[in-house]
């Protein structure tokens, strides 16, 4: 039977799926050539910009910019959008973006798709609704100003006359935009729908796998391939041969891919590539490929011997990158010197979908199906590697199965462009697992040597971190120092209230594609910084909550001068709109502390581990409790998180996040670590890349959103860096074994 | 081979390797995409369907053993998204990325047809094959229970 294909017209009609009155669409349904004269949509109606159409029978249809990878974004920012213009959800298909730079900026990562374009989602919607407004008041010949717009109708308040949507949208489409800039924004009391629980407008096709992921994405034709990568990141083929390969029954072509040159960035590896009818075609003809690699210059890299270098490097100074005092001076009259040194390996993202993408390459334009992050990104890749116009490459964002940073990077997507072009035919690229682990942009590895004075009473007069690690920069300049983008995450901006703080920051070589993966560096600066200050408690025999209360200081915003630093990244926001605000860090530390009994920590064979850490502008503190499991053995048993996250705007999914973060902490903290040897990963599915499972996933999880009314922080990755140091000092409280380096082997705990 | 099976109840005979794993017959062959390529080596139950009622990952079972028996996916567990386990997921808001859901609710759906009213240590046990990276183990354990129509204390 020949594999069964889907029709263009068919395959939308497929996944336009309606789920209890809310029409969803993964794909927006206008055609290329509207598309690229900047028309969308039928062209009638209200469309002020990509965001909203107000269809004349009153349809109207809102675009998720941003990808869905399991945030919540496509339940969040339409109901935003709806909420502002004063659409009755019901009556709203939500479309998802594609690639398009009249959205403005679509890369959906550090956590920003709220905390940074909050009010301009607003606008967008705002717009819509000040022209439907000024439509209104013409035909009734009244002033804007009397004229209000809600539940899908614009009323003239004194009169309590209205008009559906419907009825003025072809009357607003002739009107001017304003600029967006200038048209009022609802006060937040205002918004009827957001800052409460959002339906999650996904779950029903989810359930009934009707729902649309990369891999799921099928068109006439078209061919799949699986790719031969070199072992190590720059390694190349020698010599191949494909016969077997192309004897294997459904293989249709094998085609080399070029070697990418360094800095890699997001060049795809080269390899061979297998190209067959079927997936299982594909694969086995993989495995009949005979080709001979040269490894080329990353082939002696071996996780275990760099570990002694970055130990080495912190041994001695680093480049200073931040002071205040005198550290030296205060170390050497200290009563009491404590240290540590702190390692977190590679850690990969193992998203449950690997990477995977569809293109179709067609006359000088090239259209993708893609379940990125980052579309239009990956339009500027796939026109890149085609060498054509970025305007003729078309990227539509599937749902993203899982990404955690992976699918910010397009060297996949440029694969199946590049392929759909040499083989004459739509091409779908197919990540294995084993593909995933060993050729993932791994989260870097780092080793940190912490050192504090303490005075006669125990009080800390000195603070020395030393960080080493290989940064991203690597990957597109090869750099070797850690810069002020990643330095912000953990280590400038922690704020204490000691006397003489030094940090430094000591050069690394990376031998492996670098990239950012869930919270990034903040994961391990917030794991030694936790660590330490709880280590600083016990030797001092003191309550790790007061000691980490004493050390934090009296609520206040941290200055640059406190932090002994000229400037700070802040994650692309002002000092003044997000401060380092230690208030609010006290105010987590307090909460999670009183939800989980922490005066009640050690009893009943159980005990408790305090941590926090700000991130991507918001404030979260994580209690673990570890306990003694029947056989003797430790389990993490119930965990509890306290987050200040400023505004909210979809609290349901935000709690579902900070749920999720404490078991990828947890899966971090117990199993993560990638390791090479010849500069291969030696981890290559789940059996050696272990994650939480259901069974030692604790049995309670207990999420607070502080309730603010400040700036909206990040959401999607906050909750994960304080999980790991709270669940290693849990564990130091429960067993007096201290782990300092991730992964914790709690089958080494006696 | 030509392969005999029922699939969601409809008698199928198609052509296949009788190697290829029934994952792939399921997507490339049968245009059936719910089922989920996770891991290729049932280590993380991404592909579970029914195999004559049992819950088995389809990555790893050939096309020659299916022949003759009974294959339930994800979009033949319910006719119309109305299986209480299905509800359960849309109410209580278990998915996040969603990519592993679908094995989820086919190993669950298996565990309440053999122990209608599980308690968290046969939930456990059972789902323990299936990993979701997202971490919404605990909602799965409470929809499981709602599905089941037991009382969380």
């Amino acid at each position: 039977m020949p594999p069964l294909v889907i029709t263009r017209r068919s395959f939308l009609r497929t996944f336009n799926l309606a789920a209890g009155g809310l029409a969803l669409g993964y794909f927006p349904v206008e055609a290329w050539a509207q598309k690229r004269n900047g028309r969308n949509g039928n062209g009638e109606g209200l469309r002020p910009n990509l965001f909203v159409h107000v269809a004349p029978d009153g349809r109207v249809t809102l675009a998720c910019h941003r990808s869905e990878m399991g945030q919540g974004v496509r339940s969040t920012i339409p109901a935003l959008l709806a909420d502002e213009l004063g659409a009755d959800m019901a009556k709203v298909t939500i479309v998802q973006g594609d690639g398009d730079k009249r959205y403005g900026d679509q890369n959906t990562d550090g956590s920003s798709s709220i905390r940074s374009h909050f009010e301009e989602i607003r606008r967008a919607a705002a717009t819509a609704r000040t022209m439907l407004i000024a439509a209104a008041a013409r035909r009734w010949k009244v002033s804007e100003a009397s004229c209000e717009v809600r539940d899908h109708y614009v009323f003239h308040r004194p009169s309590r006359r209205k008009l559906g949507f419907g009825e003025i949208a072809n009357d607003a489409g002739k009107l001017p935009v304003p600029n967006p800039d200038e048209v009022r924004i609802r006060p937040n009391g205002e918004l009827r729908r957001v800052f409460k629980p959002l339906p999650n407008v996904d779950a029903p096709a989810i359930s009934t796998g009707a729902a649309v992921f990369g891999a799921d994405v099928r068109l006439p034709g078209m061919l799949i391939a699986v790719i031969a990568r070199p072992p190590v990141v720059g390694g190349a083929i020698r010599r191949y041969d494909a016969s077997r390969a192309l004897a294997v029954p459904g293989v249709k072509k094998v085609l080399e891919l070029p070697r990418p040159t360094a800095p890699y960035a997001f060049q795809p590896w080269g390899g061979l590539a297998v190209l067959a009818d079927t997936t299982w075609a594909a694969i086995r003809g993989r495995a009949a490929l005979d080709i001979t690699w040269d490894d080329g210059p990353n082939a002696s890299y071996d996780s275990e011997v760099f570990r002694v270098a970055l130990s080495s490097a912190v041994a001695y100074p680093g480049a200073a990158v931040r002071n205040v005092g005198d550290v030296d001076a205060a170390l050497a009259k200290a009563a009491r010197v404590v240290e540590a040194e702190y390692h977190v390996p590679h850690l990969a993202h193992v998203p449950m979908e690997p990477p995977v993408a569809m293109a179709r390459f067609d006359g000088g334009k090239c259209e993708v199906w893609a379940p990125t992050q980052d579309p239009q990104g990956a339009a500027k890749e796939v026109a890149r590697v085609l060498g054509i116009d970025e305007g003729a490459a078309l990227v539509h964002v599937t749902l993203l199965g899982g990404a955690f940073g992976r699918k910010s990077k397009a060297d996949f997507v440029s694969e199946a462009a590049r392929l759909a072009k040499a083989a004459g035919a739509p091409v779908r690229v197919q990540w294995t697992r084993e593909d995933d682990l060993r050729h993932d942009y791994y989260n870097t590895v780092n080793t940190q040597r912490l050192t504090a004075a303490l005075d006669a009473t125990g009080r800390v007069v000195a603070w020395r971190q030393r960080t080493a690690f290989p940064p991203i920069a690597s990957v597109f300049s090869g750099a070797r120092q850690p810069g002020a983008g990643e330095l912000q995450q953990g280590i400038l901006d922690l704020p204490l209230d000691v006397p003489n703080v030094r940090a430094e920051a000591c050069a690394a070589d990376a031998h492996v594609r670098i990239g950012w993966l869930r919270s990034v560096y903040n994961t391990f600066h917030a794991f030694a910084t936790n660590s330490f200050m709880d280590e600083i408690a016990h030797a001092r025999g003191a309550d790790p909550r007061e000691v980490m209360l004493e050390l934090y200081g009296p609520p206040r915003a941290a200055s640059l001068s406190e932090l002994g630093i000229k400037q700070l990244r802040n994650y692309g926001a002002k000092l003044e709109d997000h401060p380092v605000d230690v208030g609010r860090l006290r105010g987590v530390i307090e909460r999670v502390t009183a939800m989980a009994k922490w005066n009640e920590r050690a009893k009943n064979g159980r005990a408790l581990g305090l941590a926090a850490h700000r991130s991507f502008l918001s404030y979260v503190a994580v209690v673990a409790s570890a306990k003694r499991k029947p056989d003797g053995g430790v389990a993490i048993d119930e965990v509890w998180l306290a987050a200040d996250a400023g505004t909210v705007v979809n609290p349901e999914r935000a709690r579902a996040q900070m749920e999720g973060a404490a078991i990828f902490g947890i899966s971090h903290a117990l199993y993560g670590g990638v390791t090479f040897k010849r500069g291969v990963s030696q981890q290559s599915n789940f059996h050696e890349y272990r994650l939480v499972r259901i069974g030692d996933s604790p049995a309670r999880i207990h999420v607070e959103l502080l309730p603010s009314a400040l700036r909206p922080g990040g959401i999607g990755e906050p909750g994960v860096p304080p999980v790991a140091p709270a669940v290693g000092n849990a564990i130091f409280a429960l067993t007096g074994k201290r782990f300092r380096q991730i992964p914790m082997r709690l089958e080494r705990v006696v | 081979m030509s392969i005999k099976f029922r699939l969601n109840g409809a008698e199928r005979d198609i052509e296949a390797d009788p190697e290829m794993p029934l994952l792939w017959a399921l997507r490339d062959l049968l245009g059936l995409t719910g089922t989920k390529y996770g891991c290729g080596h049932a280590l993380c139950g991404a592909c579970t369907v029914h195999l004559d009622g049992d819950a088995v990952r389809s990555c790893v079972v050939p096309m020659r053993r299916v022949n003759g028996r009974s294959v339930t996916t994800i979009e033949g567990l319910s006719a119309d998204g109305n299986h209480p386990l299905q509800k359960a997921w849309v109410d209580l808001s278990v998915p996040q990325c969603g990519f592993c859901q679908a094995g989820q609710i086919m190993t669950a759906a298996a565990l309440l047809a053999r122990i209608p009213h599980p308690n968290d240590a046969e939930i456990d046990r059972s789902m323990a094959g299936n990993l979701c990276r997202c971490g919404t183990y605990q909602r799965i354990r409470a929809a499981i229970k709602k599905a089941a129509g037991t009382v969380e204390d």
